[in-house]
């Protein structure tokens, strides 16, 4: 070593002791941290009520939310006697297996995944044709499991190997094809070289039940009712899921997945082998996907191409960034809201609640709770009662219809928006489209032009959702479901319970 | 005279049409602290990403500890044992700041994820292991980046903090080699006389060797064994401080011939 002095590096730069000391004595030294050193005096600053909840709640360990959690979803069937609503418990228990799984993915993997299905297609088809009449298999439940599991991680790995030279648009086209492709395999499948295995469009039918161990667990008891087991199991699966995820979040794999999301050159630079990593968290997914797809197609007793469309993926996304994304409880929540509401939709007293509130909700957002609101409020109850007492005089018949449904909601709409006894094509055409010009017209226009405007669109809409929309279920959950994915995504921009993120300063 | 640890044997970088770093022949010795210098766009940072991996060099080869790095994965030279910073910071953001440094420990630990789903009994001996050493790491900072701060956000740190943080991220993979890339940029006076210690502190108290790539002359002036001076991808002057700092080359690339002219 040559041409160093030690002693030198302990002396300051100029200047710098006496810019130090200009501070004065209050000011914390060269070297201590002044924000350290008042830290408690911040924290005091957070009081009240309100801070002693928030501080009291952020104690709470996670394995005793998720025990309640567990508890309260375990005593659900004891206060829901209603199968129909049993079932739906199901259904939200694989969603939440699924929204986890591409969590691993998308949330900390920061993969953006669009084949994801395709695994949970896979897993289904592989327990309906080793344990079904189709080819006289009947291989043991966890067996098949298993094999679902490891051939899931297996596709995963196959379809992942892309990612490792592709990212971010590429790679989402990529495992968009692939989608594509096990679909056409799926539906081409009853004549690969000659030998049916798949069904093709016809699927496969009359899968065996879930068994272990040579008890078999009935689909339905006595009258078609489903069997509250079928529950159980999946959540004990989803159970051992949530923890086993949970604890490789906090390992040396979950760290390197988060780092590899936040700056995956960073990451490869700090040692972390990222194209391994990247496989690994598609594996993951996949295997997770496969394995809750043995679960749907053991209750459903057949299986389809068209159980797995885009749909599902799309809903299973939602469910992830609805909650926040990289969060598990936030896959959990997610999953059971969008479950819950898109059921809760397919009835339209139910959906009207949602469809109004979600208006108002629109409306608060963008006015503020101002007079512009109280004018835009009146101005359309206004609109209504007078436009309804006209059409009235001229033809009765114009307001001779009922909307669909029940409810104090639906009554008091009745009076108030004109419902046809017959509602045309024409005029379903004419509403609708001069509903969604109205709606362009208003994002040009300021002031109170906007203002005026805003009056009968909301009526419009009010209109063409009563007449049109509401009768259509099928179609308006999912328009219903995108306006609340919206309004949520404005007010809670990281999800329900998604931590604030930042990306570049 | 130390044994060689790194040596560049004149490599050759070229973007296109554009020679970026030209036949480039530099070496680091064993336990000694270099600096880099040179105006904006000399080619400064391009020799750590050759170094790092990021880029292979066109021509030339990269020897570290007696074996040749040159062609590998950035994450396997960093498994050989060096580590570098980021002039642009590139931390985890949205990591804790303990998280960052844990991250950093991965090349030299082991458990997979399966034995983290089950969390076996070396997995967990393995995880307070790291726990301890991402501790340690963040300590050599003094008060810094100590306390609560380990479990806030990494983008809650000031910009002085987040270089800190960068560099304890870098020593968490135990590197034998240390690249520091302007770890005084945008520190005030007070905290470039604070960097320049720890990086004297980090040679002495860690033995780690060290190559620096730094504008600000005082940290160069105080910390420097040897100085590289480099425009244009070549090298135009090495020594000491002082042998580089006279150099009439140094200072035509810092001013250009026309401004001693017009002097």
């Amino acid at each position: 070593m040559s041409g160093f002095d030690g002693d030198d590096l302990t002396q300051p730069l100029e200047g710098a002791r006496e810019a130090a000391a200009a501070e004065g004595p209050t000011s914390p030294e060269v070297g201590r941290d002044e924000w350290v050193a008042r830290h408690d005096e911040h924290r005091a600053g957070r009081s009240g009520l309100l801070g002693i909840v928030e501080e009291r709640l952020s104690r709470i360990p996670w394995w005793a939310w998720l025990t309640l959690f567990v508890a309260v979803f375990a005593l659900m069937p004891v206060g829901v006697t209603d199968g129909y609503w049993r079932r739906v418990a199901f259904d939200t228990v694989l969603f939440m297996m699924l929204a986890l799984g591409l969590n691993v993915v998308v949330g900390w993997g920061g993969l953006l995944d669009l084949g994801y299905i395709m695994f949970y297609g896979f897993g289904a088809y592989t327990y309906a044709i080793l344990r079904s009449p189709e080819f006289g298999f009947h291989w043991p439940t966890l067996l098949v499991m298993a094999i679902a599991l490891v051939g899931g991680a297996l596709l995963g790995i196959l379809v992942g190997l892309p990612s490792k030279r592709l990212s971010g648009d590429y790679l989402a086209i990529v495992t968009l094809f692939a989608y594509q492709i096990f679909i056409s395999i799926l539906i081409g499948g009853d004549n690969i070289f000659g030998s049916n295995v798949t069904g093709g469009v016809n699927g496969i039918l009359k899968v065996d039940p879930l068994s272990f161990f040579g008890h078999v667990v009935p689909v339905s008891k006595e009258g078609g009712v489903f069997n509250v087991a079928y529950l159980y199991i999946a959540l004990a699966f989803s159970t051992v899921l949530f923890i086993a995820l949970r604890f490789i979040d906090r390992s040396r794999t979950g760290r390197a997945w988060r780092s590899m999301r936040e700056d995956s050159l960073a990451a490869q630079l700090m040692g972390m082998p990222v194209p391994w990593l990247k496989l690994m968290a598609f594996s993951f997914g996949a295997a997770i996907a496969a394995f809750t797809g043995t679960l749907f197609v053991a209750l459903n007793g057949s299986v389809f191409p068209g159980n797995f469309d885009l749909t599902l993926l799309i809903t299973i996304y939602a469910m992830m960034i609805l909650g926040g994304l990289g969060s598990q409880a936030g896959a959990v929540i997610g999953a059971i809201l969008i479950s819950v509401l898109l059921e809760l939709l397919r009835d339209p007293s139910n959906s009207r609640y949602i469809f109004y509130l979600a208006l108002v909700l629109g409306l608060v957002v963008v006015l503020r709770l101002s007079v512009r609101l109280a004018v835009v409020a009146g101005g359309v109850i206004a609109l209504g009662i007078v436009v309804r007492l006209v059409v009235d005089q001229v033809d009765a018949s114009w307001t001779g219809g009922a909307p669909d449904g029940t409810g104090w909601l639906g009554d008091l709409i009745a009076r108030w928006v004109v419902e046809p006894s017959a509602v045309t094509l024409w005029l379903k055409s004419v509403t609708y489209i001069s509903l969604i010009a109205l709606a362009l017209l208003l994002t040009t226009l300021r002031g109170w032009t906007r203002l005026i405007v805003l009056v009968p669109t909301i009526y419009l809409a009010a209109f063409v959702w009563e007449n049109i929309l509401a009768v259509e279920p099928a179609v308006t959950r999912y328009i219903l479901l995108g306006g609340l994915l919206v309004v949520v995504m404005i007010v809670r921009p990281n999800g329900i319970v998604g931590e604030k993120r930042v990306e570049i300063i | 005279m130390a044994e060689k640890l790194l040596e560049l044997r004149g490599v050759s970088m070229a973007f296109g049409g554009l020679q970026c770093i030209d036949g480039l022949d530099l070496h680091v010795d064993e336990g000694e602290i270099v600096s880099a210098i040179g105006p904006n766009g000399a080619g400064k940072t391009t020799l750590f990403n050759l170094i790092t991996g990021v880029y292979e060099p066109t021509a030339g080869d990269i020897v570290f500890a007696g074996s040749s790095i040159k062609g590998l994965a950035p994450h396997k030279i960093t498994q050989r044992g060096i580590a570098r910073t980021f002039q642009t910071l590139r931390l985890f953001l949205n990591m804790s700041v303990r998280e960052n440094v844990m991250s950093a420990a991965y090349s030299h630990t082991k458990s997979g994820p399966l034995r983290s789903m089950l969390r076996t009994p070396g997995m967990r001996r393995e995880e307070q292991e790291i726990r301890e050493l991402a501790e340690k790491r963040l300590a050599f900072f003094g008060e810094r980046l100590m306390g609560y701060r380990w479990d806030q956000p990494a983008y809650s740190l000031s910009y002085a903090n987040r270089r800190r943080l960068e560099i304890a991220r870098a020593t968490a993979t135990n590197p034998r080699l240390l690249l520091l890339d302007e770890p005084a940029a945008g520190m005030n006076p007070k905290e470039t006389q604070e960097i320049t210690d720890l990086i004297a502190k980090l040679r002495t108290d860690a033995g780690y060797t060290i190559l620096v790539i730094e504008h600000d002359m005082h940290v160069v002036e105080g910390i420097s064994d040897r100085v590289i001076a480099l425009d244009h991808g070549l090298k135009i002057a090495e020594g000491s401080f002082e042998e580089v700092a006279t150099s009439p080359q140094v200072i035509e690339a810092y001013l250009g011939t026309g401004g001693m002219a017009r002097k």
